[in-house]
Order: structure tokens, then C-alpha cells, then sequence
């Protein structure tokens, strides 16, 4: 299982030959406990999903951790409601029974009553909406940042060029055509034989179906990076649930969103609009790298062949081109 | 009752089996039709569900191909909203609404016929596409542009039939506006009646304001599709959020449209049981007319990740937050009409209790993802899926079947078994919490909706979800034998008064209610009526 992002590099290359496993059942059980001690130790830890995965991931930037806050408050206001409501209801159920005798009252309407439960709410949802509308703010404010990437949707992958990093225009970066892994869409065919729990990242151990890509988008930690996102056929929806980063991508429309994650590892989000038959199948992977070997890797790959092997450590795939949009 | 004038009997008509259930005007029979119809298609768009949550039950495809996956989605949805949960709240509709203002049938009563047998046509057209090439439509039933304008020929005969079903909607609006405006019978004052013809009252004015725009939305996209317009096609000036915005002007008011008659049952079934008046009556009234005003006001949170401006956002949370003032005060309503009363747990009470826990639950997710910054976790998620479901199938759905519960020996004449019913309902209300709160879980770890496949880590709960998901959709089996059995085979009459404490017109008639209604106005004495007595 996943114990939380990582830095140990080259995971997305593919995988060889995969095998069926005999035995998934087990599996699940002894992942599932082993999770399940997990979350009970940290059910909030920055994680891609776990086995039995019960709430949100409280995620890796600012706003992902104030959005939490939000979710958190919204969960235990709905919690207390319910159990005043409920609870109330339940007391009615069992107190004022006909078979215990209870006769019924004729009263049909207490202004005071009336007036604190209209009241009460409002003053509540007031209370919500108060710290929402501020956080919304923050995440609608995507000035100074440092590094802007241009992401864009096709059915069935993801596109990502680099406009510009720490003030100058990035132009000489290959765009990363990110898709579905291999071994993924290997075990994904309908009667493939493949399992989808043999689908492993090697680095990491993480269980990564239908969450790996043949190339990941690769930014620093600790800049602010602005996405920019479209899409070129369809609507389609960028999304990485640690970084409470998510817009949809509309054809014809630039959307905005951004991101400061200050932990480096490997993020997987998923899209979120319905885009075609293989909806399920358009991963995002979002890989963070401490800044000096982002660096490092970008100057590789704006100029690989200048490189001294050596530099190139944090390189995350060989180069290669990657595959043309692919239609229909 | 004495109020009841001579009941003229369905016997003394000599109508064939085929004029009746074929030509038929009368409002019993084609509320009967319009029943019969919706549970019909509730097993076909429940098999559709069935069909889905097997593809989900693990991970990895076994049984259909991804593009299958999507038209099942998208055909259930369609099934589920347009031919089964407002079908039958127009057919409880007709039923009652004409015994409970002292009508002897609806006002338009040849408009009713047709506002029926438009809907068997519209649904095998809809149906029947998925025996096209190319497929059914498969781009979800809130059918976004682009993707949708990938699809077949299929794509006309989908529009083509949700411009039926839209007709058909309306057509029954206007019938039911016209009688209760028109019909009650004297002494039957607006502010008397009972609150199932107040909720379908105002449904009926959303029905008719939101209908056309949708039929709008659609023909745009027939003519994108098929006459070479670009209302949608950002590559030629068009915008598909544009479509976002007037679907969803029609969407939500359609959300209300699936809710409020549900409210008006409950209304009804909860003092009954309770032997006590609905506590605040009028601010049940008001709570509703609240509801509609601020349906349309609120639509844009259907897609608070489309990019709007921030003021936009802020807006519409504010007002959506706003909704839940409304809706509490229903829930307090209903369970203050409780406090203090003398309960018995018929069957029907026992659905409207369940109608009360599990709406409250899509009630309490629907206020956590109108905040905004929540919602961008939320959305396009199966924590969406969960709160939908549970509105509409743990609110409208049970609601519904707590009506028939309620009404059916009024209609039928005879009793159903206690037994079978309480069984359908408490493996009901188990398992469709099995099924759609593990759904919850798989939205906040983050697992995407409309997916018929997905990571390793969303597998447990969602093995659990299809296990309540087939227990639920077996369940429903019992309602089919309960029903049958009552109509049919009971041999235990019902009185006219049917439950100890109902109160309203319809229970001053025999059971099974007569022909037409009330061929002569009833003489109204207000402590037979559910809300004579209103003092606030």
C-alpha cells in the first residue's frame, strides 16, 4: 500500500509482462487491514487513495489543508444536525407511542420554536459560508506565480507544455503528451486475463491501475505554478485531489487554477468530466521535484545532449516522442 | 360518507377491457396507467443500475465495453427521472388530487389521456436506441456538448423523445393547475387543502416554467448535430458552457419538480400516523413556495469548476445555502408534527420515516458541497452520486412507494399484507444505505463518477456498494407481490376510513373510491378535512 507521496524517481516506465494473480482475494484482506491501520493512525495523511479510504486527503497545499478545514467543519455541523434531528425524532418514536398510550396532543404551531429553527440555520450557514467565500478568494488568485504550464485535455490524454518559469518564457521544452500507462491499458481490455492488482508502480509499490501515465508532468515544489486548462475536443476535467487544484477543460475556454506544493512526490488525480468511452482511462500524474532537481531536469530537456549523464538523476523517463493526439 | 353523492360505479359504464385502459378519461384509470407505467420502467432502469453496479463490482472490465458502461448511465438516468419518478408523482396526482378537493375527476380529462399515451411512445423511441448504430446515447442524461454530438442518429430520436416527455409533463401540469383552481369543491379554500395538492400545485408551475427551456437546450443541440448550426462548437463561436447554464436553469427548478410532491405525501402521511394536525401548516406552504422561488436562482452550482467569476460563485453559494433554511424547516415541521402525537408505525409510516433520515443525509451533503471550496473536491465525484441518490431514491422514490402504501387499499378496496410490506421496507432502508453510503467514502478518496472502471484502491467499498445495490434492486421484488396480491387476491376489505386518523376527503369515500369521485360537490365539515382547521 501507499504509505504517502514519494521521491524515488523513474516509475513510469513500462512495466514488462504482467501476470495473472491468483491470489487477490488475500490480498485485499491483509491490504485492507494493513490500510485500515493506516487511516486509523492518519486518516487525513497526503495520499493518493487507499483500500477503504474513508474521507477526504487532506492534501499537500495551502488550500487543500483550508478546504479540509471547510470539509471537516461542514462534516461535524452535519453531524451534530444530524444527531439533534434524529435524536429528537427517535426520542418522539419511542416516547409517544399509541401502544404505550400516549395521547395525542393538538397544539399545531410554537412561533418562538418556529422562529429559532428558521434563525439558527442561517446563523450557521452563515458561519460556513463566511470562511468559503475567503477561500474561494484564495483559490481564484492565481497572480505571482512563478511558473505557468498549459494543460490541455484530448480524448484519451493529457497534454502538458510549459509557457514560463521563474520570469523568463520556457520555449525550448518538448510538450509531454501524458497517457495512460502501458501496463494499465494492457489489464484494462475487457476479458484481458490481466489483473488489475498486478498493475504496481515498481518504485513505489503503490497499487497505480488506471493511475499511471506514460509520462508524468514534472514541476518544482515550493513555486507557485499556474495551470492553464483546456481542451481540444471535448470537456474534460484537470484534477489532483492533493492539491485541491481542479478546473474543467472546455474547448474555446482557458481556465485557471494553481498550485504550491511544497512536499515532493508523485500526485494522481483522475479526470473528472464524463469525455468518451474511455473516461475512466485519462490519468493525471503529477510528479514534484525539490527545485534543484527540477531544475536540472528541465535544462535537460531543453538541451539532453549537452548533459553529462550524471545531471541527469532526476530525469523521470528517456526521451522520447511522445504519441499524437489520438481522435475517436 | 354522507358528504358523498350517489357513487356512480365503474360496472354501470360497460366499457371493454380496451376502452378502458385505452381511451380511458377518467383520472383513476389513468392514474392507474401512469402508475403501472413508472413501475414498469423503474425495473427497466433498475436493471439498467443492476447492470452497472455488477461492471463495478470489481475492478477491471468483465461483462460490457466502456462506451456500453455509458449508455447504460446515461439511459438510466434518463429512465429513472423522466419515466419513473415524475410519472408517478403525476399519477399519485391524479389519483388524488381530484378526491382531495371534492372534484369528480380532472378538469381536462381528454388532456389527461393524451398527457399519458404521449409517454409510452416517447419512452420506446428512447428505448429503442439502444438497438441503433452507433449506440445509445452515452454522454450522461445531462447530455453535454461536444461529447453528446459524437453520437449516432440515436441522438435525434433521444431529443425527439425528451421533447415528448416534456409535452406530456406540461400537459399534466396544466390539467392539474386547472383543477385545483378550478374544482374544490365549496369550503374547500386554498388554505385548507391538504398539502399533496399545495406541493404539486407549485410543482406544476415550475413544470410548466422549466420544461420548455430544456426543450430549448435540446433542440440547440439537434441543430448542432444534424443542421450544421455552432450554438455549441467553440470552433466556430459557440460555447458549450452556454449549454451548461440552460440546461441546469432547467435542471435544478427539475430537481424540485422530483422533491416537493414527495414533501406533500409526507406531509400527509406523518399527521395520520402521528393522530396529531400538522404542526405549521402554513409555513409548510410557504417553506414550498420558497423552495420553487429559489430554484431558479440557484442553478449554477451544477458547475462551480466551469470557470465562472468569482462573484458568480459566491452567488450562488449564498443562495443555494439558502435553500436548506426552507428545508429545515420541513424536517422540524415534520418531526415537531411527531413530538407529542400518538404514533403507530403503519407501513406507510415507516416509509415517510425513512423518507424523513435518508433526505435529511442528501440533505446534509447537498449544504456541504454548496460551499465552493468544498465542492471542487466534490464535484465530478461519487460523492455526488451519493447525495443524488440519496434525495432521489431514499427521498422521491420512497416517498413515492409510502403513497402507494398509503393510498393503496383507497383504490383498491382491499388491504395489502402488513407483513410483506414492513419487509420491503426494512430491507429497503438497510440496504440502500449498504449501497449508496459506501458511495460517500469512494467520492472523498476521490474516485470519479460515470467510470466503469477504476483503481485498485476504490474496490472494497465499492464491492460493498453492489452488494446493497443487488439486495435493493431484489428487494424491490417484494413490492411487485405486495401490490399484486392487494389488487388482486386480498381478501381483507378495506374500510372507507382505511387508517384510524386519516383526515381529508378522500377517505369520505368507499374503498375502492368510485368512478368519478364526487359527482355532486361534498358538503365540506372542516373536521373532516386533514388541514380544516388552520388558525396560523
Amino acid at each position: 500500500m501507499n504509505m504517502g507521496p514519494d521521491v524515488s524517481g523513474n516509475s513510469i516506465l513500462p512495466k514488462g509482462a504482467m501476470t495473472m494473480s491468483s491470489s487477490n482475494c488475500m490480498r485485499r484482506v491483509t491490504g485492507a487491514i494493513a490500510a485500515l491501520g493506516t487511516l486509523l493512525v492518519s486518516m487525513t495523511a497526503a495520499a493518493n487513495p487507499v483500500p477503504w479510504q474513508m474521507n477526504l486527503p487532506k492534501g499537500v497545499t495551502p488550500i487543500s489543508h483550508e478546504i479540509w478545514d471547510l470539509h471537516m467543519a461542514a462534516l461535524w455541523v452535519c453531524v451534530v444536525l444530524g444527531i439533534v434531528v434524529f435524536g429528537a425524532m427517535f426520542i418522539a418514536i419511542f416516547r409517544f407511542r399509541k401502544s404505550k398510550g400516549a395521547v395525542a396532543a393538538t397544539w399545531t404551531h410554537n412561533t418562538k420554536m418556529e422562529f429559532a429553527w428558521t434563525l439558527v440555520p442561517v446563523l450557521i450557514l452563515i458561519g460556513l459560508a463566511t470562511p468559503a467565500t475567503i477561500i474561494t478568494r484564495n483559490m481564484y488568485n492565481a497572480t505571482d506565480a512563478e511558473m505557468t504550464v498549459k494543460v490541455t485535455g484530448y480524448q484519451w490524454l493529457w497534454r502538458y507544455d510549459y509557457i514560463s518559469y521563474d520570469g523568463k518564457p520556457v520555449t525550448k521544452v518538448p510538450t509531454i503528451w501524458s497517457r495512460l500507462g502501458w501496463d494499465s491499458n494492457r489489464a484494462r481490455q475487457l476479458d484481458s486475463g490481466i489483473s488489475p492488482w498486478s498493475v504496481v508502480d515498481k518504485q513505489t509499490g503503490y497499487h497505480d491501475y488506471l493511475l499511471d501515465v506514460t509520462e508524468p508532468l514534472v514541476i518544482p515544489a515550493g513555486v507557485k505554478v499556474r495551470f492553464l486548462i483546456t481542451a481540444d475536443d471535448v470537456i474534460h476535467g484537470w484534477w489532483v485531489p492533493d492539491f485541491a487544484a481542479k478546473r474543467d477543460a472546455l474547448p474555446g475556454i482557458m481556465n485557471d487554477a494553481w498550485a504550491k506544493v511544497d512536499q515532493p512526490g508523485i500526485y494522481r488525480g483522475q479526470c473528472y468530466v464524463l469525455c468518451g468511452q474511455d473516461h475512466s482511462a485519462m490519468p493525471i500524474v503529477v510528479k514534484v521535484l525539490p527545485r534543484d532537481q527540477f531544475n536540472a531536469w528541465l535544462a535537460a530537456r531543453e538541451n539532453p545532449a549537452a548533459l553529462d549523464k550524471a545531471a541527469r538523476t532526476a530525469e523521470v523517463t528517456p526521451q522520447k516522442s511522445g504519441p499524437e493526439p489520438a481522435k475517436g | 360518507m354522507s358528504s358523498t353523492a350517489q357513487a356512480v360505479h365503474y360496472e354501470e359504464h360497460h366499457q371493454s377491457w380496451f376502452e378502458r385502459w385505452f381511451m380511458s378519461t377518467n383520472h383513476k384509470d389513468i392514474g392507474t396507467l401512469y402508475l403501472s407505467f413508472s413501475f414498469l420502467m423503474l425495473f427497466v432502469g433498475g436493471s439498467m443500475a443492476m447492470l452497472i453496479r455488477a461492471e463495478l463490482f470489481e475492478p477491471g472490465m468483465q461483462l460490457m465495453q466502456p462506451y456500453f458502461f455509458n449508455e447504460l448511465t446515461s439511459m438510466h438516468g434518463l429512465v429513472m427521472i423522466f419515466g419513473v419518478i415524475m410519472p408517478s408523482f403525476v399519477g399519485l396526482a391524479n389519483w388524488m388530487i381530484p378526491m382531495q378537493v371534492g372534484a369528480p375527476d380532472m378538469a381536462l380529462p381528454r388532456l389527461n389521456n393524451l398527457s399519458f399515451w404521449i409517454l409510452p411512445f416517447a419512452f420506446i423511441l428512447l428505448l429503442s436506441t439502444f438497438f441503433m448504430p452507433g449506440g445509445a446515447p452515452a454522454a450522461g442524461w445531462t447530455m453535454y456538448p461536444p461529447l453528446v454530438l459524437q453520437g449516432g442518429e440515436a441522438i435525434a430520436f433521444m431529443i425527439f423523445a425528451i421533447h415528448l416527455m416534456g409535452i406530456s409533463s406540461i400537459l399534466g401540469s396544466i390539467n392539474i393547475i386547472a383543477t385545483i383552481l378550478n374544482m374544490r369543491a365549496p369550503g374547500v379554500d386554498l388554505l385548507k387543502m391538504p398539502m399533496f395538492c399545495w406541493s404539486w400545485l407549485i410543482t406544476s408551475f415550475l413544470v410548466i416554467a422549466v420544461m420548455p427551456v430544456l426543450a430549448g437546450a435540446v433542440t440547440m443541440m439537434l441543430f448542432d448535430r444534424f443542421f450544421g448550426t455552432n450554438f455549441f462548437n467553440a470552433a466556430a463561436g459557440g460555447d458549450s458552457v452556454m449549454y451548461q447554464h440552460v440546461f441546469w436553469f432547467f435542471g435544478h427548478p427539475e430537481v424540485y419538480i422530483m422533491i416537493l410532491p414527495a414533501f406533500g405525501i409526507i406531509s400527509e402521511i406523518v399527521p395520520t400516523f402521528a393522530r396529531k394536525p400538522l404542526f405549521g401548516y402554513k409555513a409548510m406552504v410557504y417553506a414550498i413556495a420558497c423552495i420553487a422561488f429559489l430554484s431558479f436562482i440557484v442553478w449554477a452550482h451544477h458547475m462551480f469548476t466551469v470557470g465562472m467569476p468569482l462573484g458568480g460563485e459566491v452567488f450562488f453559494m449564498f443562495s443555494t445555502m439558502l435553500i436548506a433554511v426552507p428545508t429545515g424547516v420541513k424536517i422540524f415541521n415534520w418531526v415537531t408534527t411527531m413530538w407529542k402525537g400518538s404514533l403507530s408505525f403503519e407501513v406507510p409510516m415507516l416509509w415517510a420515516i425513512g423518507f424523513i433520515v435518508l433526505f435529511s443525509i442528501g440533505g446534509f451533503s447537498g449544504v456541504m458541497m454548496a460551499l465552493v471550496p468544498a465542492d471542487f473536491q466534490y464535484y465530478g465525484t461519487y460523492f455526488i452520486v451519493a447525495h443524488f441518490h440519496y434525495v432521489l431514491v431514499g427521498g422521491a422514490l420512497f416517498s413515492i412507494i409510502g403513497a402507494v402504501y398509503y393510498w393503496l387499499p383507497k383504490w383498491s378496496g382491499n388491504m395489502y399484507s402488513s407483513f410483506w410490506g414492513k419487509l420491503h421496507f426494512w430491507s429497503s432502508v438497510i440496504s440502500v444505505n449498504v449501497l449508496f453510503f459506501p458511495q460517500q467514502f469512494l467520492g472523498f478518496a476521490g474516485m470519479p463518477r460515470r467510470i466503469p472502471d477504476y483503481n485498485v484502491a476504490f474496490a472494497d467499498w465499492n464491492m460493498v456498494s453492489s452488494i446493497g445495490g443487488f439486495w435493493f434492486g431484489a428487494t424491490q421484488l417484494v413490492f411487485v407481490g405486495v401490490v399484486i396480491h392487494c389488487v388482486f387476491f386480498s381478501k381483507q376489505k378495506a374500510t372507507s376510513r382505511v387508517w384510524e386518523h386519516a383526515y381529508g376527503l378522500e377517505w369520505t369515500l368507499p374503498s375502492p373510491a368510485p368512478h368519478h369521485s364526487f359527482t355532486v360537490p361534498p358538503v365540506i365539515d372542516d373536521s373532516q378535512l386533514a388541514h380544516g382547521d388552520v388558525t396560523h
